[in-house]
């Protein structure tokens, strides 16, 4: 079958990286291609094929196409990989379902299951470079499971979730980034009435806001959006203020009724959302949560250099959030349901123009886009056997 | 004797006609069959002015005293002032205020009075520079009140400042200086550049806080001022004069000393801005061009520097003082005599080139809003009578309208405009949704009371301003603007005159009348 698979080679991810550094595409270059490949083998029982339908093109897939990816990934990843972890497919028996792909004790086989996964936090799993699979936090950085960028890979019980009838493809594929939003906005505990700045309006961004109106009961939630089809989206679903990012501060002055001492402001939002992830975002959110305020970091940081000194002084709680629980995807799916987030889904490609693709995700908020994905569902690709 | 205003009907021999564009200057050869508003030539000035500064003290309108009789030993002495917004461009040395300032100043020690307090009628202006006081009232005032802490800058955010005086019959509060309110007199100096300004708009709004000026400075009455240079069809005005009686009815005096200007308006090297085109001689073609193309190729920070650096040759016209209402009733008659122009009938199409400065930006920069301000604010409401416009006819300005804040005098008006103005420009709509967070916005508060900004409800102010016009207008176009900032505004940018007046024919219909305002210097073009 054909797959994008990403092979460990340090002259390409060097490549990648450099021509990503000189703002070309990382993917021309590096150790990302189109090849044929077997389909991965099933690794036990619990185990299903599943052929992808849509599978979305993520800031963190971009990340690592360019080579901009942490180090802090090197043990729990597997090469070769095939990327691709927002997946719509079916089953062989023809159900349709959405990935979960966190690869958990379940998925590993591991019994009993580690503090965190016994607990339902699947995404805090402390094995995910143990069990009967090779390394990888997720499907789509695991080299036994393949991934969905692809015409087929392996995914356990654990990990999926059926989809209604009722739900298009369009809108399955944007479960797993607004299951990440909804773990976000569920697990930093918003008070009510709170000012919240979400900082980025990409998929995750956008699907934060919608988040943040439907599962907590902010006061004032204002969203920093670069392009045009952002602001409208935001303010669509749920933003009461949209504002340029270098807007930010001053909305969340007037917002907060904050004072401001040379620039920077005396109070500042209860929570700031940052989507972004970036040196810059990170010191935005410094600039504008207020004092013991939080700043939920959504976005994937990678290696940044930011001042800490604001938090610090501040009291500022600056906490992560990745993935989700394994009972998140309910809420996500209903969710989606209610936003109506397939209307962040912009262009389908075919796996055969998957340059194009990437660069159209890479450049999705210039060119008026949201999320970009791979469209597998040809049948004849499908049924094609290796 | 100078020559009235003058409507001319453009034929195929008129030469092209002057538009002011910010800044800079722009010719354009107006359809025939327009027409173009000139104001009238300056009135002579008062040949003695100190002479009848005097003469208008010791004889007051109205059931006033002569000051010199309200002036006692022991007496508690306010004298309240016009601030920075007037007059436009500012003025040459010595400025109206210190000479009518100091002439009061002689009087009140001349009775002994040790009790005197200046205070510059800011309401929720910014607080002017000590240069700036230093240009407004004369080196002598400022050295002589300002080391003891007696020329002050009204602080309408200071409740331990103001003074609430009850309401009027409609319910409107009456909250004003506190110093002022408690005096034994208030003399309030006034220069009314144009009818709006002066009678008991002076008291009423210069001392008056936002708790009081909410009441006449909304959207309902300013779509109901028709125009703002007009008082008795001015609900603004009507309001004023509620709150001036109200006043006065507390046992509050005000001695009201207001003085008018003719429209000598820009320094020689600017002579041709106060022609005719056709009678331009050689040397004021060659003046307009060299000025011209020079500010055309100089940058846009030392062109602010030249123009906000031009002081006006104004001259007094005349001086009146005494009771609030008997002295404006004259005051606008002379306003009238210098600047009324009969015209005939209204226009599909108002063309207008808007100048530099504004009451808003003087030493500043003119940011789109006060952009706004001036074209649908002030030049259209320069009438009498019906608008020169037509309802739903077409306002065609020229400026370049950049996103250019100035952020210390400004910072609430980049806030409303980033925020505001990108959610709706709809005035009802922003006040009812917006004025009050601003209006109390601690920052903005602290920035009004300490530093030289603009209260923070002050561009709300601006939007209102233009309610009038947003509501009988059609479609407005902005020739030469930053299309961005002139879309925010909810006009429609165009590059040329021409594309203007294409894009006007959709509302207006193919074969539009056309009138163009040749202003400044200002007139007020009284509609038949």
């Amino acid at each position: 079958m054909k797959a994008l698979v990403y092979e460990r080679s340090i002259p390409k991810f060097a490549a990648a990286r450099v021509a990503s550094a000189l703002g070309g595409a990382g993917s021309r270059v590096g150790p990302l291609h189109l090849t044929d490949v077997d389909e991965p083998a099933l690794p036990g029982p619990g185990w299903h094929r599943v052929r992808p339908r849509l599978a979305g093109i993520c800031g963190s897939d971009l990340a690592t196409v360019d080579a901009k990816s942490s180090r802090w990934f090197e043990g729990v990843v597997s090469f070769p990989f095939v990327p691709g972890h927002e997946v719509v497919g079916d089953l062989d028996d023809g159900t349709r379902v959405v990935l979960e792909p966190v690869l958990a004790c379940a998925a590993r086989g591991i019994d009993p299951p580690c503090d965190a996964c016994a607990a339902g936090d699947n995404g805090n799993c402390e094995r995910i470079s143990f069990g009967c699979l090779e390394p990888g936090l997720q499907t789509g950085y695991c080299a036994d499971t393949g991934g969905g960028w692809s015409h087929a890979l392996v995914a356990h019980d654990s990990q999926l979730h059926t989809v209604p009838d009722a739900m298009s493809d369009e809108a399955a594929v944007m479960v797993e980034p607004a299951a990440c939003a909804t773990h976000a906005v569920q697990s930093s505990a918003i008070p009510e009435g709170a000012v919240v700045a979400v900082l980025g309006a990409g998929t995750l961004g956008l699907c934060s806001i919608a988040a943040l109106r439907r599962l907590a009961l902010p006061g004032t939630v204002i969203a920093g959006a670069k392009h045009d089809v952002q602001r409208r989206l935001a303010a669509d679903l749920g933003a009461d203020v949209v504002v340029a990012p270098g807007e930010m501060a001053r909305a969340v002055r007037r917002q907060t009724r904050s004072l401001s001492v040379d620039g920077r402001l005396t109070g500042g939002a209860d929570v700031v959302v940052d989507c972004v992830g970036s040196a810059d975002s990170l010191e935005q959110a410094l600039a504008v949560v207020r004092p013991k305020g939080t700043i939920v970091l959504v976005g994937m940081p990678g290696s940044v250099r930011v001042d800490l000194t604001p938090l610090w002084q501040r009291e500022i709680r600056l906490v992560g959030s990745y993935a989700y629980r394994h009972t998140t995807f309910a809420t996500a799916f209903e969710l989606v349901a209610e936003s109506r987030l397939e209307r962040l889904v912009s262009a389908l490609y075919p796996l055969e123009r998957w340059r194009e693709a990437l660069d159209h995700a890479a450049a999705s908020g210039r060119r008026g886009a949201v999320k970009i994905a791979f469209d597998l569902r040809s049948t004849k690709k499908r049924s094609a056997k290796p | 004797m100078p020559r009235p205003g003058f409507v001319l009907d453009v034929d195929r021999s008129t030469p092209p006609t002057l538009f002011w564009h910010g800044e800079q200057f722009r010719t354009e050869r107006l359809p025939t069959g327009s027409r173009i508003i000139y104001p009238p030539e300056p009135l002579a000035a008062l040949e003695d002015i100190d002479g009848a500064i005097r003469h208008a003290l010791l004889n007051p309108l109205g059931d006033s005293q002569p000051l010199p009789s309200l002036l006692t030993s022991g007496m508690k002495l306010t004298i309240c002032f016009d601030d920075i917004s007037l007059p436009l461009p500012p003025m040459q040395r010595p400025d109206i205020r210190q000479r009518v300032i100091e002439a009061v100043l002689d009087m009140a020690a001349d009775a002994g009075v040790d009790d005197v307090v200046l205070i510059a009628a800011l309401a929720l202006h910014r607080r002017m520079t000590e240069p700036e006081l230093r240009h407004a009232l004369g080196d002598r005032v400022y050295d002589s009140f300002a080391p003891s802490g007696r020329l002050t800058q009204l602080d309408a955010e200071d409740p331990e400042q103001m003074l609430h005086l009850g309401t009027t019959d409609q319910g409107e509060d009456v909250e004003i200086s506190k110093r002022a309110a408690t005096s034994d007199l208030i003399v309030y100096v006034n220069i009314n550049l144009v009818a709006m300004d002066g009678g008991h708009k002076s008291v009423a709004t210069g001392l008056a806080s936002y708790r009081s000026l909410k009441h006449h400075h909304n959207v309902r009455t300013l779509q109901h001022s028709r125009s703002l240079m007009d008082q008795k069809r001015s609900e603004l005005h009507t309001s004023n004069w509620r709150m001036g009686r109200h006043i006065a009815a507390q046992g509050i005096k005000i001695f009201q000393i207001e003085t008018t200007m003719n429209t000598n308006t820009f320094p020689d090297q600017f002579s041709f801005l106060m022609k005719r085109e056709w009678e331009w001689t050689a040397r004021d073609r060659m003046s307009y061009m060299a000025v011209s193309r020079s500010l055309d190729r100089t940058p846009s920070r030392l062109r602010t520097t030249i123009f906000q650096g031009i002081k006006s040759p104004h001259q007094m016209t005349s001086v009146q003082a005494g009771e609030v209402e008997a002295v404006h009733e004259v005051t606008t008659a002379n306003v009238h005599r210098q600047q009324l122009v009969e015209v005939e009938g209204q226009t599909d199409i108002l063309t207008m080139g808007l100048p530099y400065i504004c009451p808003y930006n003087v030493n500043s920069v003119m940011n789109p809003i006060l952009v706004a301000c001036l074209g649908l604010g002030y030049f259209f409401n320069l009438y009498r009578n019906k608008p020169l416009v037509r309802e739903g006819g077409v306002l065609i300005m020229h400026h370049p309208t950049p996103r250019a804040f100035h952020p210390v005098h400004h910072p609430s008006y980049i806030d409303f405009f980033d925020q505001v103005l990108a959610q709706t420009t709809d005035p009802l709509e922003i006040e009812a949704k917006f004025e009050t967070s601003f209006a109390t916005d601690p920052w903005y508060i602290h920035l009004y009371r300490t530093s030289h900004a603009y209260h923070g409800v002050h561009p709300f102010y601006m939007w209102y301003w233009c309610a009038h016009a947003l509501q009988h207008l059609g479609m407005v176009i902005i020739v030469g603007g930053d299309p961005k900032s002139v879309r925010r505004l909810g006009f429609k940018p165009a590059s040329t005159l021409s594309d203007a007046l294409e894009m006007a024919s959709d509302v207006v219909g193919p074969s539009p009348t056309l009138t163009h305002l040749h202003a400044p210097p200002l007139l007020i073009a009284d509609v038949k």
